[in-house]
């Protein structure tokens, strides 16, 4: 059944009106017109379809629009702010931490979640934290190298 | 220039979508300085292709433009999937030219924009395409210089070209740029005879790092891939899937499918399919169908496999023949004689392969993840029954494609359902989709006896390879006497070597050849009773080989062996791929209770000729090394009576973060040699090098790849 669903999306709050089952990386794809957010596995194992809900990493693919009510999403289209890249896709860009670049979005907003959880991890905390966001392309090395120097570049994230 | 020069530009293949021909569209983008040139490739499928199209110009097969902006643009069918030369290729270009980087735009694997390419595999792209590539370039720069040189009347010598902008070299007030120079005129040139290209030390882009130019849209999560593509009205497919290869669809129910509300249910012939606006709804309506499939007749699995190969296979083919095997044999006083197993890989690109497809009256528009757009074209065509001219494939950014993407069955279903539905269609593989419709890595044979001399030397080595292929059975080694057979597919029997599909897989082929091969030298090694790199070196006379080895035993500070199993975990691999030579020295430990494999450090040295962008050619190294660890420790297709077993990646574990060795790898400096490969060469050692690794740490074989845990503590037990 549909029903109209309220939440904050990337700082606005927003509403929709669907059926409050679908997950949701496919709302946010679809009726949000926000791709940054991809599919991989649909299970939850890949990491892809990572967002943030109120600051924690989530998988959109296994959330159901329901559970995200009146809370605050945060999406790979919302880092950005006036017209600056966050530090961390800054790294990711300039360490060359990505290849192909889909499974981008979801390393950014798991790191993203890892700095505001642990703004100073160690190396040990980043392979941990990261370690179920796949990248086939294989530029595991350089990810590790992004979020250590974001991490030092932001003084840890506020 | 003569106009005629140019009149057998005209091919059908470019009509659309514009219903011009080919000089007519170029008229179509503007003016500015067009340069057409040949990329040749040493394999001659391009020459191939037009040939037996015979629609094709055989004259030129891409092109530049200097449009009237200043601005550049190069048009070629190869696409972007991570492997950079998005990035690679414009360095090339912008430095020939002696324009700023961020002036050059790519357009890439558009069938309509772009002249016909085969297709983005086999490490090519900065080999074959980047020569013509430069000189194209080189020859658009001479034909602006003497443009320059006429308007303000001075001659070319005198000139000199910074970010686009003619000056005269004494007296910087007189100048022109390219825009200037190209505003209001048509020129169009063709590369016959080979322009001067700059000589290495005059690089200012070419062989420096620069920054992948589609970063910032893939950080930013704006790079569309064919899956955001999102058109009005445009409709999710999900289709029905036999459960098992082989299978056959027999009846299907779908009243209760056809209950929901919106969605759009098709069953044409062998294609069962449901429809919505949404994905995921479309996904729950798949699962109201009712549908019985019968058996499939294979009865194969992981294991019985290898010896229906061995039935199956056809005739060796001779790779490599040299003095007498036999003679070798007898002259021997040890001999070895070793299998060696591969298992079925994934590709398992994150992005899985998607495709949407728009039909307006006869003219059909594809947006696809795919390695080879042009291929597609024809495939659409032929899936239609309709001229390939109607069809333009656009190939967004590819997420991976590692030789995957190379098929393109998403393509068709999309085609044949927007056709069916007259609405544009989507069709985006699950991850289950994914593995079940993968043509893998060929699963594979490799059977080597091989013995030494008195004198510790490799007296002879008979080779056969079975359903690997070719690629990288032939030794580097000094011996003798040796023979490499290649056994394959057997076009003349009427029974699959496979129970699936298979194909390209990175560096196909040579994983399971270097693999076989490496072992092999090292158990000799071992039996010698010498260091497997004091080993190696005693029979290697190619110069290019003996200094990467070199290089990797200096880097990874290579001390002799006293005995072999020395409890350290180190393990050498050479081999050569795509014109390319790899040395590979890794350091591992091994838990005994679990039979876990940690890869802590990989030593890397690779000789891959001239290198155009030294940062991303070592992100295609490291990327070879992390990826090659799953064919090496974990990734096995498992199947049983033509059923897939993987279903997702719980089941089929890929490399993660915490496997990530220290990885050090060293390019050789060859500025003054031919480019090559560098997207798959590394990848080649890693799995013998592991293997000889693990023999070091605790002295156990293991034949068969991927060296899982299970297989490491059944080694084990046996010792």
């Amino acid at each position: 059944m549909p029903e109209l669903i309220k939440f904050k999306l990337n700082g606005k709050a927003v509403k929709v009106n669907v059926d409050s089952e679908r997950m949701l990386l496919w709302v946010l794809r679809t009726d949000f017109g926000l791709t940054g957010t991809k599919y991989g596995c649909g299970e939850g194992f890949c990491g892809a379809c990572t967002v943030l809900i109120n600051n924690i990493a989530e998988r959109s693919c296994s959330i159901a629009i329901k559970n995200v009510k009146g809370k605050e999403v945060l999406t790979i289209e919302g880092l950005m702010k006036k017209g600056k890249l966050h530090p961390i896709q800054k790294t990711f860009a300039e360490k060359d931490a990505l290849q192909c670049g889909y499974c981008t979005p979801g390393m950014i907003m798991n790191a993203y979640g890892l700095l505001k959880k642990k703004p100073n991890p160690t190396y040990e905390e980043i392979v941990k934290e990261m370690d179920d966001n796949f990248c086939r392309c294989s530029a595991h090395k350089r990810i590790v190298e992004a979020i250590q120097t974001a991490s030092k570049e932001v003084g840890g994230m506020k | 220039m003569k106009n005629d020069n140019y009149l057998g530009l005209d091919f059908q293949d470019i009509k659309a979508p514009f219903e011009v021909d080919r000089r007519e569209f170029i008229k179509l983008l503007g003016g500015g300085l067009f340069i057409l040139f040949t990329v040749g490739d040493t394999l001659g499928y391009v020459q191939q292709e037009q040939r037996r199209r015979g629609e094709l110009p055989t004259d030129f097969n891409a092109f530049l433009r200097i449009d009237e902006m200043g601005k550049v643009t190069c048009f070629t069918g190869k696409i972007e999937m991570g492997q950079g030369i998005i990035t690679s290729l414009a360095q090339m270009l912008a430095d020939e030219l002696d324009v700023t980087l961020d002036s050059v735009q790519m357009i890439m694997g558009d069938t309509d924009l772009c002249p016909w390419d085969m297709g983005t595999f086999g490490s090519m792209s900065t080999r074959f395409f980047g020569p013509p590539l430069r000189a194209a370039a080189a020859e658009a720069r001479n034909v602006l210089l003497e443009l320059a040189s006429e308007k303000l009347k001075i001659p070319v010598d005198k000139l000199t070209v910074e970010k686009g902008v003619v000056y005269q070299k004494l007296n910087r007030k007189n100048k022109i740029s390219y825009a200037e120079l190209t505003k209001g005129k048509k020129i169009e040139r063709h590369i016959k005879d080979k322009p001067k290209i700059k000589d290495p030390s005059e690089f200012k882009i070419i062989n420096k790092s620069i920054t992948r130019v589609d970063a910032i849209e893939k950080v930013t999560g704006k790079a569309k891939f064919t899956g955001d593509m999102q058109l009005p009205d445009m409709l999710y497919a999900k289709v029905l899937r036999p459960p098992a290869h082989g299978s056959k669809l027999i009846d299907v129910d779908l009243s209760e499918v056809k209950k929901m509300s919106d969605v759009v249910v098709v069953h044409d012939g062998d294609l069962v399919a449901v429809l919505h606006k949404y994905p995921d709804i479309a996904e729950k309506a798949l699962e109201k169908i009712k549908a019985k499939f019968s058996f499939s007749d294979s009865t194969l699995n992981n294991e019985s496999i290898y010896d229906h190969f061995l039935e199956v296979a056809a005739p060796g083919r001779t790779v490599t023949q040299q003095g007498d095997i036999k003679n070798g044999e007898q002259k021997s006083k040890v001999i070895i004689n070793e299998t060696y197993y591969d298992s079925y890989v994934a590709h398992s690109p994150i992005e899985p392969h998607t495709a949407v497809v728009k039909i307006d009256g006869n003219k059909v528009t594809v947006w696809a993840s795919t390695q080879n757009p042009f291929t597609a074209k024809e495939e659409v065509a032929r899936a239609l029954s309709i001229a390939s001219e109607n069809v333009r494939v656009i190939t967004p950014y590819v997420g991976g494609g590692f030789g995957g993407k190379t098929t393109n069955l998403q393509i068709i279903d999309a085609a044949r359902l927007a056709k069916i539905t007259g609405k544009p269609v989507m069709v985006a593989y699950t991850r289950k989709e994914e593995f079940y419709y993968d043509s893998f890595h060929p699963a594979a044979i490799v059977k080597i006896k091989s013995g030494l001399n008195d004198n510790n030397e490799i007296s002879f080595w008979d080779y056969n390879v079975y359903f690997a292929g070719e690629r990288g059975a032939a030794h580097f080694y000094n011996i003798p006497n040796t023979n490499t057979k290649s056994f394959g597919v057997n076009r003349n029997s009427t029974v699959a070597s496979h129970p699936f599909a298979t194909g390209p897989w990175r560096a196909p082929g040579n994983n399971t050849n270097t693999f076989a091969r490496e072992c092999q030298i090292d158990i000799l090694a071992a039996k010698a009773g010498l260091d497997p790199y004091e080993f190696r070196m005693k029979h290697l006379t190619d110069k290019k080989m003996i200094e990467v080895l070199e290089v990797a035993g200096n880097k990874f500070v290579w001390k002799k062996f006293q005995k072999n199993p020395s409890g350290k975990g180190y393990g050498i691999a050479c081999g050569t791929d795509a014109g390319t030579y790899v040395a590979m020295i890794v350091e591992v430990d091994v838990d005994t209770k679990s039979g876990n494999v940690k890869v802590n450090r990989v030593v890397c040295a690779q000789n891959m000729g001239l290198v155009i962008n030294p940062e991303g050619a070592t992100i295609q190294m490291e990327g070879c090394i992390m990826m090659g660890l799953g064919y090496a420790l974990t990734e096995e297709v498992k199947f049983r009576n033509g059923e897939i077993l993987n279903k997702n990646y719980d089941t089929y574990e890929i490399p993660k973060f915490s496997w990530l060795p220290k990885i050090e790898s060293v390019i050789l400096d060859k500025k003054n040699e031919q480019p090559q490969g560098g997207g798959e060469p590394a990848i080649i050692t890693v799995g013998a090098a592991i293997g000889n690794a693990i023999y070091n740490k605790l002295g156990i074989r293991l034949n068969r790849l991927p060296m899982t845990p299970e297989r490491i503590l059944q080694m084990i037990a046996k010792k």
